[in-house]
């Protein structure tokens, strides 16, 4: 029951785009393990451990989305199968492989290590996958409020974030799910590192799933039931490194045989640490000359000019909400979950498609700007990547700087009168200066120490695809 | 009753440029609702509009009798059944035109006027596929030389723009042909030119109006007029030369707001009373455009609505603006751009017959206009000729969904205000749902290109600007 609520509440988070339930639910998103860890949230983590090392997983059966939602693929798998689960042997060398894998990339700080990191990845599946059909229902919804003059749904767009974080929510999708519609916790028990680690706790738990041999009728019924494939009932043992503590067995004995008793054990634990940095390799190409919108010769009325969409500039260094304090505070934090994506109200925020940062989020401002009153992102980072931020905070916060283009200008290209640049600029970075060579023109000059890389500029420029001014990322943020 | 209507036909005979045909038919259509009111069987409130009522006035050049109420296609339906007004790039729906057409010609109006500018180019075309299914003395046609753009001013092109026209309308003669929006100012090489030295460029020096005397003179132009918003010169100086070039006709823009209060409407513009008077004064009759300001006096300030629906509580708004003009007995015909049948049908019953404005209401719409021109309104009539803005901004969507939430109420002025979250969720939405996120205020970059276009001579920048300032500080709750 607290599993549903668990789980369903995470879920709903990832499809929210509203950014109410995360003031509700956004706890359920601190608690998940390796964000916990990541963020330094002790308390978080030791409640977790703690909890393991009392009772087991119930960890994996509770609060973990991605341990819920495989529950829920095999209780349904369930019904159009008889027989269901039977005891296999502990994978025990591939388990810890993969952790030793997972750890050595954490510590690199490959956002490879993501990749299998469950909370993460089911964040990646329902936003990637299954936030943008939820957001069509939406704007049904919202069409519908419009034709009764309602204002109770509003209209969100739906755009391909990136392709390849896409992909890697489709694979994730189909192996665990096909996993677990045919052998349960299979993804869970082998490959999770966070089970595995808590494995290594829950061996030593003081509660533990015992089977009585003397009341026991060798019937098999709660081996065929656990999903983890845990139990072997012809030695009426458990494995408690893979029992996620569901008490599904003790339900299905008939005998009472099946009881969650005191025992003795120690805990342990596993935590990667910090290191150096890996830089941004994306250096790319100059800017493409934009080709401009053409002022066209009027002889009908009305209509619409064309507006050709912006294009996403070659950044030297990409560009990190506020908050999260510097490139290598981000990348050493991020598992790439993808809730601040999914909360962005702005369009801002989209998982990065580079090999070196894959799946992490990053800003660009092709469809808006990173709006001064919104701190979205910060409020549900769970791992400390983005850090909580106040309004007021963001405005001292130097985030990137803008850069100007100067044959992409429109005064420059086109002789035309522009500044929107500088009309829209938030924090009066931006000045219309004459151009030195020909005083009749004016174009924008920036002052990057006032610039907080918020993208107004950028997304209101009137030059495209390419905007003549784009926003360069601060390595570490600065602050006024 | 009866007193009355001699009254007003004395009055229109003193008048002398044009006549009502219609007063016994008024007596006939209020005794009819009477036996109505009586019997009780009536089981909707929607009012039968008579087919030969229709009141019309008399050309008194050729003696034709014009309806009233003409029919404009401006505003034209499309496929997605929206007005091509907002909606430029969709694709005309003939068949509700021609449907649209017949209902009216079937309650007498017969009066059609377009442009080769209407509807991207498109509303002649249509016009003409509509006209030609019935008889061509059962409509009268009255379209424009509409050349605006300076790549139009030979005399080559501008009398290729003519022959179009009688080739999309697929006729012989045009009834009534207009000077295209005499006073416009236009921009040649950067430099505006004034509205006199417009108009002679237009007109004058490429001997386009020498070729268009000609043609009325040959009978393929019936009467010859202008129409005209803007520079007071290029009217003063046309008038003026009445006795030279004998205007058939004239079309100004009139309504009881623009009538004492047109230069706060636009500051370019002139008072209708005066331009009424002086042509009333040489006897040229009047065509209407903007009856009801762009849709602007069909729905007014939730309390100036009261004010005339408490007069009169069935008829709608926009039919006071008819009403008052048609009292007005040198108005040969009032122009009414109609796009869905709704605004025909409604049109059509005031308009058949018209009953005109007692003294007492005459005084309650100057209240009304007095009341109107103190609301902040952009007096924006959603004509479209800034359109397209070459940065691809919705100029026109843009200040009808602010003057729309004017209208209705829903601007903040501080965000203490009790309705502020609900007033900031209608703005913020209701703005997204019509005009995509690309096309908002926010994109103006102020080159200013589309201001020469505007009839009514808004600093379109400079209100944008605005809207977007309110709009930032809804977004950042600073109001």
């Amino acid at each position: 029951m607290l599993a549903l609520v668990f789980w369903v509440g995470i879920t709903l988070m990832f499809l929210d785009f509203s950014g109410t339930l995360k003031c509700f639910l956004g706890w359920m998103a601190k608690i998940q393990f390796l964000p916990a860890i990541l963020a330094l949230n002790i308390g978080a983590v030791i409640f977790v451990a703690a909890l393991t090392f009392l009772f087991g997983r119930i960890y994996c059966s509770v609060i973990c989305p991605m341990g819920v939602y495989q529950d829920f693929v095999n209780r349904i798998a369930g019904k159009f199968k008889k027989r269901r689960f039977k005891f296999t042997p502990e994978k025990r060398k591939t388990r810890l492989i993969i952790l030793g894998v997972f750890v050595v990339l954490m510590v690199a700080f490959s956002p490879l290590a993501a990749l299998i990191a469950p909370y993460s990845a089911y964040g990646r599946m329902i936003s990637s996958i299954f936030q943008p059909l939820y957001i069509s229902v939406n704007n049904l919804l919202a069409k519908a409020a419009e034709h009764y003059d309602s204002y109770a749904f509003y209209g969100v767009e739906v755009w391909l974030k990136s392709g390849a974080t896409l992909g890697v929510a489709i694979v994730t999708f189909l192996i665990v799910t096909i996993w677990s519609w045919k052998s349960g916790r299979g993804y869970c028990n082998t490959v999770c590192p966070v089970g595995t680690v808590l494995g290594l706790l829950s061996t030593k738990s003081v509660f533990k799933i015992k089977i009585d041999a003397n009341k026991c009728v060798n019937c098999s019924l709660c081996e065929k039931n656990c999903k983890a494939e845990a139990i072997d009932f012809k030695a009426h043992t458990v494995d408690y490194s893979r029992c996620v503590s569901c008490m599904n067995c003790i339900g299905i004995c008939k005998k009472d045989a099946i009881s969650f008793t005191k025992n003795a054990a120690k805990p342990s634990s596993n935590e990667p640490t910090d290191s150096g940095l890996r830089k941004a390799l994306s250096t790319g190409a100059l800017l493409a000359v934009s080709s401009v919108v053409k002022a066209q010769e009027k002889t009908f009325d009305g209509g619409y000019a064309v507006i050709e969409d912006k294009k996403i500039p070659a950044r030297d260094c990409p560009v990190k909400p506020a908050g999260s304090r510097s490139l290598r505070n981000f990348s050493s934090h991020c598992t790439a979950c993808q809730l601040c994506v999914t909360q962005c109200p702005n369009n801002v925020l989209r998982p990065s498609s580079n090999l070196s940062t894959l799946m992490q989020p990053e800003m660009s401002f092709e469809l808006g700007y990173c709006r001064p009153e919104c701190t979205r992102c910060s409020e549900v980072c769970p791992a400390g990547a983005i850090e909580k931020i106040t309004k007021e905070e963001k405005t001292a916060i130097r985030a990137g700087h803008a850069v100007w283009i100067k044959q992409n200008c429109l005064p420059v290209s086109e002789g035309v009168k522009c500044g929107n640049c500088a009309r829209h600029c938030p924090s009066g970075a931006i000045t219309m200066v004459k151009l030195p060579e020909n005083p009749s023109v004016e174009v924008p000059a920036v002052n990057s120490e006032r610039c907080l890389g918020c993208g107004a500029c950028e997304n209101l420029c009137p030059s495209r695809p390419f905007s003549a001014i784009y926003v360069e990322g601060n390595e570490v943020h600065g602050e006024f | 009753m009866s007193e009355k209507n001699i009254n007003r036909r004395d009055f229109l005979k003193l008048a002398g440029a044009a006549a009502a045909v219609t007063t016994v038919a008024m007596t006939g259509c209020s005794n009819a609702e009477t036996t109505e009111k009586v019997t009780g069987q009536k089981t909707t409130s929607k009012k039968e509009i008579p087919t030969d009522k229709m009141t019309y006035r008399i050309n008194p050049k050729t003696g034709e009798k014009v309806s009233l109420l003409g029919y404009g296609f401006m505003r034209l339906p499309t496929i997605n059944s929206r007005s091509a007004r907002e909606n430029a790039q969709e694709e005309l729906d003939q068949e509700t035109i021609n449907k649209l057409t017949d209902y009216a010609i079937e309650h007498g109006l017969n009066i059609f006027d377009t442009s080769p500018n209407y509807c991207q180019g498109r509303s002649e075309t249509a016009m003409g596929i509509a006209l030609s299914r019935h008889p061509r003395d059962k409509y009268l046609i009255s379209t424009k030389l509409s050349n605006f753009s300076p790549t139009q001013w030979s005399l080559e092109e501008s009398v290729k723009i003519y022959k179009n026209s009688l080739k999309y309308l697929q006729t012989d003669y045009i009834d009534y042909l207009h000077l295209h929006f005499v006073g416009a100012t236009a921009a040649v090489d950067d430099q505006r030119l004034s509205g006199m030295e417009t108009f002679r460029r237009r007109f004058i020096d490429n001997g386009l109006l020498d070729f268009l005397l000609k043609e009325r003179e040959a009978g393929r132009i019936k009467n010859l007029g202008f129409s005209f918003h803007g520079d007071i010169d290029v009217f003063e100086y046309l008038v003026d030369e009445h006795e030279k070039y004998h205007w058939d006709f004239v079309m100004i823009q009139m309504n009881y707001v623009d009538w004492k209060y047109a230069k706060k409407v636009n500051p370019m513009n002139t008072n209708a009373e005066y331009l009424y008077k002086r042509l009333t004064d040489k006897q040229i009759p009047i065509f209407v455009m903007e009856p009801i300001l762009g849709g602007r006096l069909a729905k007014l300030p939730v309390h100036l609505e009261k004010m005339l629906r408490e007069r009169i509580v069935e008829n709608s708004i926009a039919s006071w603006s008819f009403r008052w003009l048609g009292s007005h007995p040198n108005v040969l015909t009032i122009l009414s751009g109609m796009t869905y049948m709704e605004h025909l049908q409604d049109n059509l019953s005031t308009f058949c017959p018209l009953q005109e404005c007692s003294e007492d209401e005459f005084n309650l719409l100057q209240r009304v206009s007095d009341e109107f021109i103190n609301f902040p309104l952009v007096p924006c009539t959603q004509c479209q000729y800034c359109m397209p803005c070459p940065y691809g901004v919705d100029i026109p969507a843009s200040f009808t969904h602010y003057n729309k939430c004017v209208n209705e109420g829903y601007i903040s002025v501080s965000c203490q205000d009790k309705e502020f979250v609900e007033n900031r969720r209608r703005f913020l939405i209701g703005y997204d749902r019509v005009v995509e996120k690309k096309r908002q205020a926010a994109h103006c970059i102020g080159c200013g290109q589309c201001m020469p276009h505007c009839p009514q001579n808004i600093k379109i920048p400079e209100k944008l600007n605005d809207i977007n300032d309110y709009i930032e500080k809804l977004r950042q709750e600073k109001l």
